[in-house]
C-alpha cells in the first residue's frame, strides 16, 4: 500500500492499494468540485467534453458529453443514393477511411449479391491494412503525447506520412479517399504499387520495433498505464467493446477471424491478445500493446496479399459495379474490423429506390466510449487522461 | 421486410439455421410473445410482439446456457411510417460461447410510444437507446439516464423521423441551409 496524498487537516487519505486501486479513506468531508474537461482539451482527442465530479484529485464520476461534431450522417444517407454515401463514411472515422468504406461496401454488397473480382479483394485488404497501420500510429503517437512522451509522436507521424503518400497516390486524397466503391474500386492501383508497398513494409518493420522500444519498454510509460483503467472481459463484452479494446481485455475476438469477410480466411495472421506477462490484462497498457502488435500482423497480411494478388492485363476495377445500384428489398447488418473495433452498417432497402430507407452506422468509438463512466470511477485525474487515450476515440466517428 | 423468405425452409444457409435453432428455444419459452421467425438470409430476425416481455426475453437470451447472447453489436432505431410505428432492431450474438447471431425487433406506436429499456441487460444499450430516443422520439421505460445524446438538449423534433421538419431557428441561428 502506498499513500498518495493527504487533504487539508489530515482528514482524508488517498491510498493506492497493492492491486492498484485508489481508495479514499471513509468519513471524509471534502467538497466535491465539478471540473469540465473539454470540449477543447488536448487530451480528449477532439471535441469531447467530460464533466468530472472530483474529490480532490480523485474522479468521483466523469460524464461524457458528445455531439459537438454531429452531422447526422444517417439523415444524409436517406437523401443520397448508395454510391453517394461512400464519401460520407470516410468522414466518420477520418483516420481510417478505407476501413469504414470497406465495412459499408460489404454491407451493401451483401444485399446486392455481386461477385467481386479477386484482384479487387486483395487491393481492398492491402489498403485497409495500410490504413490500419496509419491509424494505429496516430493512436500510439497521441497516446504518448497524452502521457508526456513527445518524441514517439514525431516518429509515428513520419512513418504515417509514407502510408498517406501511398494512399494519396492510388486514390488522390490523403485521408478522405472515396476509393473503395460498391462492387469495386474507383481506380486500379498504379503500376509500381506493389513495389512501393513492399518497400514500405521493409522500411517499417525496424521502425515498428523502434517504436516499441520508445514506448512499450519505457519505464515511465509503463508506470503510467499498467494497472490503470482495468476492464474485465465480461464487462467489456457486456459493453459491446470491440477491436483492440476487447482484445486488450483478453478476449480473442476479431471480425477478420470470427465473421470473416473479403479474403481474410485465406490469409495467415495472429489475433494478438495480452497474456499478462507485460501488463495486467484489461488495463490501458494491454490496449496499447494490442495496437502495437497488430501493426506487425498487418504487415504480415500486406506481404501475403502482395504475393497472392493476381496480375490481370488491362484490369478494370469497375467491371463488377452494377450500372444502377438498387439492392433487393431487405435488411442487412454488415460489418468489418476497423482499427478501433467493429464498424457496422444496418441498411434497410425497399427494393425500389436507389436510396436506403435507413442506414445506421454502428460506430466502434461511440460504443467503446460508453464505458467511460464506469472506467473513470475512483481514478486519479492524470489516470483519466491515460484511460481516454487508451480508448483511442475519433470524435468524427463518435458523433457521426 | 416482408416474410417472403419463409417458405425457403430446408435450403436455409447454415448461419440462418443456427439462428433458427436459437429462435426455437426462445419461442418454446415465450410462446406468443414473439413473432414467427424471418429466415432472411442477410439478417435473420424475429419480432417481440408483447413488448412488456422484452426485458424478460432479453435476460433469457443473455443468460440461458443454450443462447448466451452476451454481445449486442448494434441497436438501431427505425421509423415505419406506413404502420404508424417506431421500432428498434437489435443485432445480437454470442462471444466465446456459441456462433449464432440473431436480430430482434421491438416496435411501439409512433406517438408517445415506449419500449422497455434493456440497458440493464446489456450496458451498451444505454447509449444506443439514448441515440434512438434522440433521433426518433420513442421513450425507453426504465432507462437510467434518459436524455438526448447527439443533438442539443433543447433541440425540437426528432431528426430521423420520415416526416421531420427542421426548426427555422435555433437560439437565433438560422438552421436550414
Amino acid at each position: 500500500m502506498q499513500e498518495l496524498g493527504k487533504a487539508e487537516l489530515n482528514s482524508t487519505r488517498i491510498i493506492r492499494q497493492n492491486d492498484n486501486r485508489v481508495v479514499i479513506e471513509k468519513d471524509l468531508d471534502t467538497e466535491y468540485m465539478v471540473l469540465s474537461m473539454g470540449p477543447q482539451h488536448p487530451s480528449t482527442h477532439g471535441v469531447l467534453r467530460l464533466e468530472c465530479i472530483t474529490d480532490g484529485e480523485v474522479v468521483v464520476e466523469a460524464e461524457p458529453y458528445l455531439g459537438y461534431l454531429h452531422r447526422c450522417f444517417e439523415k444524409y444517407c436517406e437523401k443520397v443514393d448508395y454510391p453517394g454515401i461512400v464519401p460520407y463514411t470516410d468522414r466518420m472515422d477520418y483516420l481510417a477511411g478505407m476501413n469504414t468504406e470497406l465495412a459499408y461496401c460489404i454491407a451493401v454488397e451483401k444485399l446486392l449479391d455481386v461477385e467481386i473480382p479477386r484482384r479487387v479483394e486483395f487491393i481492398r485488404v492491402i489498403v485497409s491494412e495500410l490504413n490500419r497501420i496509419a491509424s494505429h500510429l496516430v493512436a500510439i503517437g497521441t497516446y504518448g503525447i497524452d502521457l508526456g512522451a513527445f518524441t514517439p509522436f514525431l516518429f509515428c507521424f513520419r512513418d504515417r506520412e509514407h502510408i498517406l503518400n501511398l494512399l494519396e497516390w492510388i486514390s488522390g486524397a490523403r485521408m478522405l479517399y472515396n476509393y473503395i466503391w460498391i462492387g469495386g474500386l474507383s481506380y486500379d492501383v498504379p503500376a509500381d504499387f506493389k513495389k512501393r508497398v513492399a518497400e514500405f513494409v521493409t522500411y517499417f518493420r525496424p521502425k515498428a520495433l523502434e517504436l516499441q522500444k520508445l514506448l512499450t519498454e519505457n519505464e515511465i510509460f509503463v508506470k503510467r498505464t499498467k494497472g490503470v483503467g482495468i476492464m474485465p472481459a465480461e464487462v467489456a463484452i457486456n459493453y459491446a467493446w470491440s477491436g483492440p479494446m476487447l482484445r486488450g481485455s483478453g478476449v480473442k475476438w476479431d471480425l477478420r477471424r470470427n465473421d470473416p469477410y473479403s479474403v481474410y480466411p485465406e490469409l495467415d495472421f495472429e489475433v494478438p491478445v495480452p497474456d499478462g506477462r507485460f501488463s495486467d490484462i484489461g488495463d490501458s497498457l494491454s490496449r496499447h500493446l494490442v495496437r502495437a502488435w497488430e501493426m506487425d500482423e498487418s504487415l504480415k497480411i500486406i506481404e501475403q496479399c502482395l504475393d497472392k494478388m493476381p496480375e490481370v492485363e488491362g484490369f478494370n476495377s469497375r467491371s463488377a459495379i452494377p450500372k444502377k445500384i438498387r439492392p433487393k428489398a431487405g435488411e442487412v447488418y454488415g460489418r468489418a474490423e476497423n482499427p478501433r473495433g467493429e464498424v457496422g452498417f444496418y441498411i434497410v432497402s425497399d427494393g425500389k429506390s436507389t436510396k436506403p430507407l435507413r442506414c445506421k452506422a454502428r460506430s466502434s468509438c461511440f460504443v467503446n466510449l460508453s464505458a467511460m463512466k464506469d472506467l473513470s470511477k475512483g481514478q486519479l485525474i492524470p489516470d483519466l487522461v491515460a484511460i481516454i487515450g487508451s480508448i483511442d476515440i475519433v470524435l468524427g466517428e463518435v458523433d457521426r | 421486410m416482408d416474410n417472403g423468405m419463409e417458405e425457403a425452409g430446408n435450403i436455409m444457409p447454415a448461419a440462418v439455421q443456427e439462428s433458427k435453432a436459437a429462435y426455437d428455444i426462445i419461442k418454446e419459452r415465450f410462446g406468443s410473445a414473439v413473432s414467427e421467425f424471418d429466415a432472411n438470409p442477410t439478417m435473420p430476425f424475429f419480432e417481440v410482439v408483447d413488448t412488456s416481455k422484452w426485458v424478460d426475453i432479453a435476460l433469457f437470451m443473455r443468460d440461458d446456457s443454450r443462447l448466451k447472447f452476451n454481445y449486442m453489436a448494434c441497436l438501431s432505431g427505425v421509423d415505419y411510417p406506413e404502420q404508424n410505428q417506431l421500432g428498434i432492431v437489435c443485432n445480437l450474438e454470442s462471444i466465446g460461447h456459441h456462433t449464432h447471431r440473431i436480430a430482434v425487433k421491438v416496435k411501439c406506436q409512433r406517438d408517445g410510444g415506449s419500449i422497455p429499456s434493456v440497458s440493464c441487460v446489456w450496458h451498451t444499450a444505454n447509449w444506443h437507446e439514448r441515440e434512438a430516443y434522440d433521433m426518433y422520439g420513442m421513450t425507453f421505460d426504465g432507462h437510467p439516464d434518459h436524455r438526448r445524446i447527439l443533438c442539443p438538449e433543447d433541440w425540437t423534433g426528432y431528426p430521423l423521423r420520415k416526416d421531420y421538419q427542421v426548426q427555422e431557428t435555433y437560439h437565433g441561428i438560422k438552421v436550414p441551409y
